[in-house]
């Protein structure tokens, strides 16, 4: 009698501890997923940032200028739900100006153009990584609360359920050549 | 920025994972970080002052072979204390789903980490096993890096999530500034590795010399790496020994003088490469490169425009490629040129770089690295001490 009362105190714990160990697992993995979109903000924000410099520095040719400023603008000030097309469309926007070298090159040779072009360079470069790191994120914490324990006892709490960040995010050849990102 | 580094195998064993992580360490350094590296290793062995030792690594028969690994609780512990005291903004683990330090410090840690994949292994059967065991641990992981594409469809394979491609660096100066050395020069065939692992691809080689010395018996093949030398020959005719040249087991300098002389260097492996470091040191010190059609080697190789591309395991088509490569100056110097300029990608500025942009993007915001305390048991009941 008092040996089931044991095996059973037992397994209560050992239940008890598992569940509080997948409700921290859950907790991080929210954790994450916020800090990550965090990071991707800042990046598309930087992005957007050093485009919108660079068309209103008249380094680039008008109508050049004008398209990039747009995109920019638009990608700046959208609302959550058009946010990734607005962004996918700064990212086609800059493919279509920064698609030739030589449009890199006139950059380069303006004045405080180098950096410019660097800081461009890093922030088309950066977008991909934060969104990779971003869609990782929620891929994992996905994985764990489609489990069935999860989903029975509620451990996600009121948590949203995680959704990825779908955009275009290829960068310009002229700017970040680098093999198979 | 203040980086701490994990180190899966023994620093005193000599292997590309301790060489990346050497370099980019004192890259790191160089650029003003803080770097501290942990890693196996004996406590006599001088250890430079970044490493940390976290103890002797155990042989163990693990995947086929002999590894040398790091587990249980003396080595748990070394984790716990180094990334209590290191307080670092992030650490970066290489080889997290190796049974060792990797493991042990995804385990331990909790705050921004890196992960760097090296290893293409195909899904083991004890990976499968572990996979709940491991999972938990990898999902703390908020930077995947994958040494190459291939390297990244297999993990995005075996482990699910996404990864972003930084290959391994390459010093591209030191290769391309070193000084050719005349007794290696004037028709030369270049191999550099283990002689006496198969993977390694110099018994293809081998069954291809006999045809390139009968189109061209001018050729020589200078081979440098460790191994039985006398069982390397025993395949080719008497006559034909001679035009092998063993150079034993080279130091860094005289590998970049030995692959700034040869015409040709030949990478015959035959599998099990996710990247290739190898083919990068060649093309950067100029040498025209011939490899097996590796999917590793052919995106490090630009798929055949910045080297000769031959089919896997496959003596003729070797022998035919080298002999059109040897009777080709033009052909090898133009190689030669647009490898040089191809490898600029894989120099420590621009591999750095990209590393040091993944760390900013995860320290973006994030507390640091502390010790995990919610993976402690006694911890759990507030019993641990610190």
């Amino acid at each position: 009698m008092t040996v089931t009362l044991i095996w059973i105190v037992v397994a209560l714990v050992a239940i008890g501890l598992y569940l509080s160990w997948t409700a921290g697992r859950l907790d991080r993995l929210h954790a994450r997923i916020d800090a990550a979109r965090a990071a991707l903000d800042a990046q598309l924000l930087r992005r957007a940032s050093v485009t919108q410099e660079l068309a209103t520095s008249g380094v680039l040719d008008p109508a050049a200028s004008i398209v990039l400023y747009e995109a920019a603008h638009a990608a700046r000030q959208a609302e959550e739900e058009h946010r990734e097309v607005a962004e996918s469309e700064l990212s086609q926007a800059l493919r279509a100006v920064f698609g030739e070298p030589t449009q890199v090159d006139s950059v380069r040779e303006a004045p405080g153009g180098v950096e410019a072009a660097e800081e461009l360079a890093q922030a088309v470069r950066r977008v991909p990584m934060a969104r990779r790191f971003h869609n990782d994120a929620v891929r994992a914490a996905r994985a764990l609360r489609r489990h069935r324990t999860v989903r029975w006892l509620r451990l996600a709490g009121h948590a949203p359920f995680p959704l990825a960040f779908e955009m275009d995010d290829e960068p310009p050849t002229a700017l970040a050549d680098r093999p198979g990102t | 920025m203040k980086i701490g580094i994990v180190c899966p195998y023994s620093w005193d064993v000599p292997g590309g994972v301790q060489f990346h992580i050497r370099d980019l360490a004192e890259h790191l350094i160089r650029l003003g970080h803080e770097v501290s590296v942990l890693a196996p290793a004996d406590d006599e062995t001088p250890l430079p002052p970044y490493v940390v030792s976290a103890g002797r690594a155990v042989p163990v028969p693990y995947n086929g072979s002999v590894a040398r690994l790091n587990f249980g609780f003396l080595s748990a512990a070394r984790v716990r204390r180094w990334l209590h005291d290191g307080t670092f903004d992030v650490i970066h683990i290489h080889e997290p789903a190796s049974p060792s330090l990797g493991l042990l410090s995804c385990w331990a840690a909790q705050g921004p980490i890196v992960a760097t994949f090296h290893t293409s292994n195909p899904r083991s059967r004890a990976m499968i096993a572990a996979y709940p065991i491991l999972q938990p641990a990898l999902e703390k992981i908020s930077a995947r890096i994958a040494v190459s594409e291939y390297a990244r469809r297999t993990l995005v394979e075996h482990l699910g999530g996404d990864a972003v491609v930084i290959p391994n660096g390459v010093d591209v100066d030191f290769f391309a500034k070193a000084e050719p050395k005349k007794e290696w020069q004037g028709q030369t065939l270049g191999f550099i590795g283990r002689i006496d692992e198969p993977r390694k691809g110099l018994p293809v080689l081998m069954k291809a010399l006999p045809k390139i010395l009968a189109e061209r018996p001018d050729t020589r093949l200078l081979v440098a790496g460790r191994g039985d030398e006398e069982e390397a020959v025993a395949s080719l005719p008497a006559e034909m020994r001679s035009r092998v040249e063993f150079l034993g087991m080279v130091s860094d300098e005289d590998k970049a003088r030995l692959l700034r002389s040869v015409d040709v260097y030949v990478a015959p492996n035959t599998g099990g490469e996710s990247f290739g470091i190898i083919l990068v040191e060649a093309l950067s010190a100029g040498a025209a490169v011939l490899a097996s059609d590796l999917d590793a080697f052919a995106q490090v190789l630009d798929q055949g425009a910045a080297g000769d591309l031959f089919a896997n395991e496959d003596a003729d088509a070797l022998a035919s490629a080298a002999v059109r490569l040897l009777a080709d100056p033009a052909r090898r110097a133009g190689l030669g040129e647009r490898g040089s300029a191809h490898v600029r990608r894989f120099d420590w500025a621009t591999v750095g770089a990209d590393i040091l942009a993944v760390y900013e993007t995860v320290t973006h915001g994030a507390a640091a690295v502390a010790a995990d305390e919610r993976t402690g048991f006694r911890a759990r009941f507030g019993l641990a001490r610190d």
